[in-house]
């Protein structure tokens, strides 16, 4: 178990981190999300008591890190898959380690054959990719058997066999009733081994949470509703009614309808009545990437906009066809700038938006605040963000109120 | 488009890639998949000429790399590796590329605001994290405006936004009629962008396919069915010739059964459906199928954490 | 027009890298400060000279004693030029935007070259006439027998040993190798050889003692090189093409 009670850091007058609380548990993988530049490295660092807390404490079990007994037998951390000698080989920076903190050395051989690295294990780690790299830092952090195991984005460059390795391996550890605690960017990826989160944005706890909450506060579910292709009447027809009921519709690319507001037997007994015949009815929850993006907008460092091309001419190329014009784009740049805090554009989320009494992030007054509450993400043409977008099928309810800090405000 | 023709390449015995041919067509974002050490890293530098093929040959345009004049106009490409002096600023990094192929100055400013880097633009690269690294290098891949791209592993060191930021580009790079051929290992990441899939193994081409008829063959899928109507349900699927078997929950599954056609069904016999909803196994199940056999470093998968085996003796110490 | 556009571009990577001023100003500063104080100390020491050591002052290339330092610069910055675009992966880039490896390495060497040329001469001048002045009334003067050939030349050899590292680093890529072998070569090699009797006849043939023969306007009493002014930079402009063509092959053939 690893709390944190108000821990703060500070470097000169930039706060990276602000008062974070909260308690990662054991026999569960709790995810750690959050922007870049969010905090989350020193927040890592910090229970690793690699840097100090400007104020408040983090524990490892009731204990400061640096008070731990035999902290390499008690936490295991991946942080920076690089911070291995180069010249030495897989087997012998494994064995210094395990040296160290009195750990047998047959145990070096069965951590390099978990991570798959026992037929390189005596070539110096300098000619190792990037994924290598990464297994030999999983092997060092699973060296001492330890109870609590701390990943900086372990699934860096890794491949498709290796991603699916370590998230079973989380989760295993996790089931042995160890504490695990992922950071990463990944959020298809979170979404797949993450049972509970912690997010942070700008150094404050934005959430805490199990993953089925956290996507249901930060956005709606829907059902996908597909009528006969042959015929477009029947789709009219049920479209109508379901809004006649109260539920919201939109189109997806491929035909269907998105419907949010109605639960699915109830989307049956109308279509029924109405005398649709249905092809498909299925739920559907939106991805945790869109329930994050939610929460998080406004706390981003780097954005990107919208490409001009001003004086550069396009040559084309012989044979190749002349640009297509894209559907519903309505002016000459490639794709669409993510969405809030555009210049001139007036910002997703007002700044502290302390009137709106449902939350900071749930902006229900400022429906074309949310790109991502736009239909079929997939295939799906760039839009200007001024494009009038349709209204949130439900104004998103956010969680408690208390374990939820404004991502914007009281920096 | 790009073309390969019989590519190959060996590096003394070993064979890295080995006579690929395949076409990466305009307008839709190709996914080049495979695992490490697959040979997608060397066939990407062989279509830039960096690499000389031993033999074969890839073709952009009809034309072989360095018969282009100005190539950075015709393809931009982010390469896996940092390919950056680290004491240049991001301006002067791509002022130098834009200035090799003639291209105007403007263009320079253009694309650090595309990438969202206008703000650092005159700081020494040598400071940027991963992420924006990663940002500099889809910069210099737009420069030229070319009609064609490729990324290599283009979301490493993202954070969410720039994920999303970046699909979203590659998709409408791809929907102006682009050739845009991406590599990568995160399989989430590919079934939202891709739409079409070239799959390689040990250096040979395992597929070359859309990523529909990528996953339909290679994993299996169903249509989950639930009904307050259940046993009836069941009489009229049975009497259809359909097997239905549980799935637990209280729900039902058919194997390789169409959704329209149960839906159809039960329509015909007036039965209410609370769920039809067709299944479909994710890409990374597809892809780890196919490739079960080309995977260079196996982990040991089935023992996580072997416990007991060393035993607890010098935990007590 | 290609060329034109690589020259430029070379232009803008070698004006943006701090490397650049820093291995340039450490060339200027210590061939001119090195040149001035072993001018100062010859001058006081004359007096003492045997009437044969008298015979062969040459105060010209005294003034340019400063350079055997400030070559090191000059080599560094050489490597440094090519190796940079190696050791930071900038070369992927460079090539993808320049295919015509010939044009690539031409644009970047023309570029270096012009550069290490305008600071040598600069570099020659100044050495010569602030070490001139360091000598008082045993200086020697432009307009003397031999002397601006030898200050013109002193700017050469400085390029040409700047051009030579080029063509060595683009052979050996790494800048630590091609370090690695430079500075032994220059400042062991070439003494060692010349210090024993049986190899000295091979030591003359060695870039920077055959091209640094430029640089003498009175020849050691005795003298028996067996070739001249202009035919020692000769063999040195012979070294570095043997380089240059090195690097050019092995750049065409191999993979970036």
């Amino acid at each position: 178990m690893i709390e944190a009670v108000g821990l703060t850091k500070r470097y000169g007058d930039k706060t990276a981190v602000y008062n974070l609380s909260f308690q990662v548990r054991p026999g569960a993988v709790t995810g750690f999300l959050g922007p870049n530049g969010s905090g989350k490295s020193t927040t890592m660092r910090m229970i690793l008591g690699l840097d100090n807390p400007t104020a408040g404490h983090v524990t490892i079990g009731g204990y400061p890190y640096r008070k731990l007994p035999n902290a390499p037998r008690q936490v295991g951390a991946l942080l920076d898959a690089k911070a291995v000698h180069g010249g030495r080989s897989a087997r012998n920076h494994l064995l210094s380690l395990a040296q160290l903190s009195g750990i047998p050395a047959r145990r070096v051989d069965e951590v390099l054959g978990v991570v798959g690295l026992h037929d390189v294990a005596g070539r110096r780690s300098k000619g190792f990719s990037l994924g290598m790299g990464q297994r030999l830092g999983i092997a060092a952090a699973l060296l001492g058997d330890p109870q609590v195991l701390l990943f900086d984005e372990p699934v860096n460059g890794l491949d498709p066999e290796g991603i699916l390795w370590v998230r079973n391996l989380m989760k295993a550890l996790a089931a042995e009733g160890r504490t695990v605690f992922v950071s990463s960017h990944l959020m298809s990826e979170m979404a797949l081994t993450a049972d509970h989160l912690i997010v942070i944005g700008r150094g404050q706890l934005l959430a805490d949470m199990s993953v089925k909450d956290f996507i249901s506060a930060n956005s709606a579910d829907f059902a996908r509703v597909r009528t006969p292709d042959t015929e477009p009447q029947q789709r009219e027809k049920l479209s109508a009614a379901i809004t006649e009921a109260g539920g919201h519709v939109l189109p997806e690319q491929d035909g269907a309808l998105r419907v949010t507001g109605l639960p699915l037997p109830r989307i049956s007994d109308i279509a029924h009545d109405a005398d649709v015949r249905l092809w498909e009815l299925s739920p559907h929850q939106a991805s945790l990437e869109e329930a994050y993006m939610r929460m998080t907008q406004g706390a981003v460092d780097y954005r990107s906009t919208a490409d001009q091309k001003a004086g550069l001419q396009q040559p084309l190329p012989p044979g190749a066809q002349p640009p297509m014009p894209v559907p519903g784009q309505g002016q000459p740049g490639w794709y669409a700038p993510p969405p809030p805090q555009q210049g001139g554009q007036p910002s997703a989320v007002p700044q502290g938006a302390p009137q709106a009494p449902a939350g900071p992030y749930a902006a229900p007054g400022a429906p074309a605040a949310n790109p991502y509450a736009q239909p079929a993400p997939q295939g799906q043409a760039p839009q200007a963000p001024q494009a009038p977008a349709a209204p949130p099928a439900a104004p998103p309810t956010v969680p408690t109120a208390s374990d939820v800090t404004k991502p914007e405000d009281a920096r | 488009m790009i073309e390969l023709e019989g590519l190959t390449k060996r590096y003394g015995e070993k064979v890295a890639v080995n006579n690929l041919t395949f076409t990466v067509r305009p307008g839709i974002v190709t996914g080049f998949l495979g695992p490490n050490g697959a040979g997608k890293s060397t066939t990407m530098r062989m279509v830039l000429g960096l690499d000389r093929p031993t033999a074969g040959d890839v073709r952009i345009d009809g034309r072989r790399y360095d018969q282009l004049k100005d190539p950075l106009k015709y393809i931009g490409a982010l390469l896996e590796a940092k390919a950056w002096h680290g004491g240049r600023s991001a301006y002067n990094h791509l002022l130098c590329l834009a200035q090799s192929n003639g291209i105007p100055t403007t263009r320079v400013r253009e694309v650090l605001d595309t990438v969202g880097l206008t703000a650092v633009a005159k700081k020494k690269t040598k400071g940027f994290s991963m992420g924006m690294g990663q940002r500099l290098g889809i910069a210099a891949a737009l420069l030229g405006d070319p009609r064609i791209l490729m990324f290599d592993e283009p979301v490493n060191g993202l954070d969410p936004e720039g994920i999303h930021w970046i699909r979203t580009l590659m998709k409408s790079l791809a929907a102006q009629g682009r050739t845009v051929f991406v590599s990568s290992h995160l399989m989430s990441e590919m079934a939202l962008t891709a739409d079409h899939l070239v799959v390689i193994g040990q250096g040979r081409l395992l597929a070359d396919t859309s990523m529909a008829d990528f996953i339909e063959r290679n994993s299996r899928s169903y249509v989950r069915i639930r009904s307050p109507q259940r046993e009836r349900l069941l009489d009229v699927l049975h009497r259809a010739g359909i097997t239905a078997v549980e799935s637990g929950n209280g729900a039902l599954e058919v194997d390789g059964g169409k959704a329209e056609h149960i839906g159809e069904l039960a329509a015909r016999h007036q039965l209410v459906l609370h769920e039809l909803s067709p299944q479909q196994a994710s890409l990374e199940e597809a892809f780890m199928r196919l490739t079960a056999e080309s995977v260079e470093y196996h982990a040991h998968s089935d023992a996580p954490v072997p416990r007991q085996q060393w035993g607890d003796d010098w935990k007590r110490s | 027009m290609a060329a034109a556009q690589v020259v430029r571009s070379e232009w803008t990577k070698i004006r943006s890298v701090a490397s650049t001023v820093w291995t340039l100003s450490l060339a200027v500063v210590v061939t001119i400060a090195l040149g001035m104080l072993i001018s100062a100390l010859s001058r006081s020491e004359f007096d003492g000279m045997s009437a044969r050591d008298r015979l062969s002052f040459d105060p010209t290339f005294i003034s340019f004693a400063g350079m055997s330092l400030g070559q090191l610069a000059m080599v560094v910055f050489g490597v440094l030029v090519v190796s940079n675009e190696y050791s930071t992966g900038m070369i992927r880039a460079s090539l993808a935007a320049v295919p015509q490896r010939g044009t690539f390495l031409f644009g970047k060497l023309a570029v270096a070259t012009a550069l290490a040329l305008v600071v040598s001469l600069a570099t020659s001048f100044a050495a010569f006439f602030l070490g001139q002045a360091m000598l008082g009334e045993h200086r020697a003067s432009l307009g003397d027998d031999g002397v601006l050939r030898a200050v013109i030349g002193g700017g050469l050899y400085m390029t040409l040993i700047a051009v030579f590292s080029m063509g060595v680093a683009t052979m050996l890529r790494s800048p630590m190798l091609s370090l690695g072998v430079l500075v032994p070569f220059f400042f062991l090699i070439s003494s060692i050889l010349g210090y024993v009797e049986a190899t000295k006849e091979v030591g003359r043939f060695l870039p920077d003692q055959a091209g640094s023969r430029i640089m003498q306007v009175v020849p050691p009493v005795g003298d028996d090189t067996p070739y001249g002014p202009w035919g020692g930079l000769g063999i040195m402009v012979l070294w570095v093409i043997a380089a240059l063509l090195g690097g050019y092959v092995l750049l065409k053939r191999r993979d970036a």
